[in-house]
């Protein structure tokens, strides 16, 4: 989708604030935002792109504002609410409670809750399938030019690549995981990931690129096609 | 929790994360201890001295660099080093006339199991929006000047494929031992948002 986590050339943004000697977490909820998911990652509940996918989601105007702990939250909740594992009616009632610092709270209910999930219904993790193989159809050298795409669920081809024409720096011939297609459980799509060569002045132009300036972007199969540029 | 005084305005996101983390707990989808392990790990178990180990070592070892730069995941396992959110992992070497530096422009991908977390501004919209387009100005900005002689590669990291830059080894250092060296590579030379490795450890 053409969304505002799609950041690569947006102009507006100001300079890179730094912060010296900055924690590894700098709030307390974020840590405990960011290692529930690292612990759910592992249960079946979701597969990462679907993850970054829901992400994407937020409305621009509060990924804009929310820290990127809160972007994480927001995805956690949508998915558990649609898996049926938590319902938004029990959080709403668990956050009035605490912050009106009931000392005990609703409990739980257990029926039609879809907790713990059957074998079947588990989602694997993993982005590249180490059992299996693919047949790369580029090399190497070749001109390839990104497919002037505009996919409205999740892709990771950026929009300042798309219909421009670069060289296959490395092919990258493992059995990759198609995310556009993985994040809506529509296949994995096993394919090659190329990282391709882009000279700055075909991305942004002769009057604005910056000289001896060179991005590499991995692409995978689906969104390339070959370029007659040579 | 802890920060609610320091940060007011965000104590909805704490009451919100206390409500889901408690739920979790109570239908045994997680348990707070495992939560707590994990944060314990990127705390105090992960961070830029995995991927300093991981330099060094390529510094005085040619052998190893080169599996490094061939296949660097590998050769991270032979320091016993790996984790979730790396699958493959793409070293990139400075040189002379070469400059590296890695950016993920659609969300922040980064190799958490060499480097730990990114730091906010790796995350920043600033940082996302503008090193694809005008990686000069913000390196310069950053303090890394480079002169045009200089060819800059811009890795955007949006695939599961994770880069690491590798700093070129500072001249006269042959004396220092791997312990060492360690001590001179900093998370920003990985990043490549510094290129110069001052001997003193004071300047990046």
């Amino acid at each position: 989708m053409n969304g505002i986590h799609d950041m690569g050339g947006l102009h507006g943004f100001g300079p890179v604030e730094v912060e010296p000697n900055e924690p590894v977490f700098k709030t307390e909820w974020g840590s405990r935002i960011f290692c529930m998911v690292q612990v759910i990652d592992g249960l079946g509940v979701w597969n990462l792109d679907e993850h970054r996918h829901e992400i994407e989601l937020m409305a621009p105007q509060d990924y804009i504002t929310h820290t990127y702990y809160g972007r994480w939250m927001f995805a956690m909740e949508r998915i558990l609410y649609r898996r049926n594992i938590l319902t938004r009616e029990e959080v709403e009632q668990r956050v009035a409670e605490i912050a009106a610092d009931q000392r005990s709270f609703t409990p739980v209910q257990t029926e039609g809750r879809n907790w713990p999930l059957a074998e079947a219904d588990k989602v694997p993790w993993g982005a590249w399938r180490k059992d299996q193989t693919v047949s790369p159809a580029f090399a190497e050298g070749q001109w390839v030019r990104v497919r002037n795409i505009h996919p409205p669920g999740h892709t990771r081809v950026t929009g300042y690549t798309r219909g421009k024409s670069g060289q296959v720096f490395r092919v990258n011939d493992q059995a990759w995981v198609l995310p556009d297609t993985r994040a809506h459980y529509q296949g994995e799509n096993l394919q090659a990931v190329y990282t391709v060569r882009f000279e700055a002045q075909t991305l942004w132009g002769e009057a604005h690129a910056e000289p001896n300036s060179y991005v590499y972007i991995d692409l995978s199969e689906d969104h390339l096609e070959l370029s007659q540029e040579d | 929790m802890g920060h609610n005084h320091e940060h007011p305005e965000k104590a909805w996101q704490a009451i919100r994360t206390e409500a889901i983390e408690s739920l979790l707990n109570e239908i045994n989808v997680l348990s707070s201890d495992d939560v707590d392990q994990v944060v314990k790990h990127y705390e105090e178990n992960v961070g830029p001295k995995t991927g300093a180990r991981v330099i060094a070592r390529a510094w005085v070892d040619p052998a190893f660099k080169q599996r490094l730069l061939a296949d660097g995941l590998e050769a991270c396992k032979e320091l016993g080093i790996g984790g979730p959110e790396t699958e493959l992992l793409h070293v990139v070497e400075n040189t002379p006339s070469v400059h590296n530096v890695v950016v993920c422009t659609l969300c922040s991908c980064y190799p958490w199991p060499i480097l730990g977390l990114p730091p906010v501004w790796y995350k920043s919209s600033a940082y996302r929006s503008r090193l694809v387009r005008e990686p000069r100005k913000v390196l310069a900005e950053m303090g890394v000047t480079l002169t045009d002689e200089i060819e800059v590669r811009v890795w955007d990291s949006v695939s599961e494929i994770r880069y690491l830059v590798m700093p070129e080894r500072p001249a006269n250092t042959d004396h220092l031992s791997e312990a060492e060296l360690i001590e001179l590579i900093s998370r920003d030379h990985m990043i490549g948002v510094a290129r110069t490795i001052a001997l003193n450890n004071q300047d990046s």
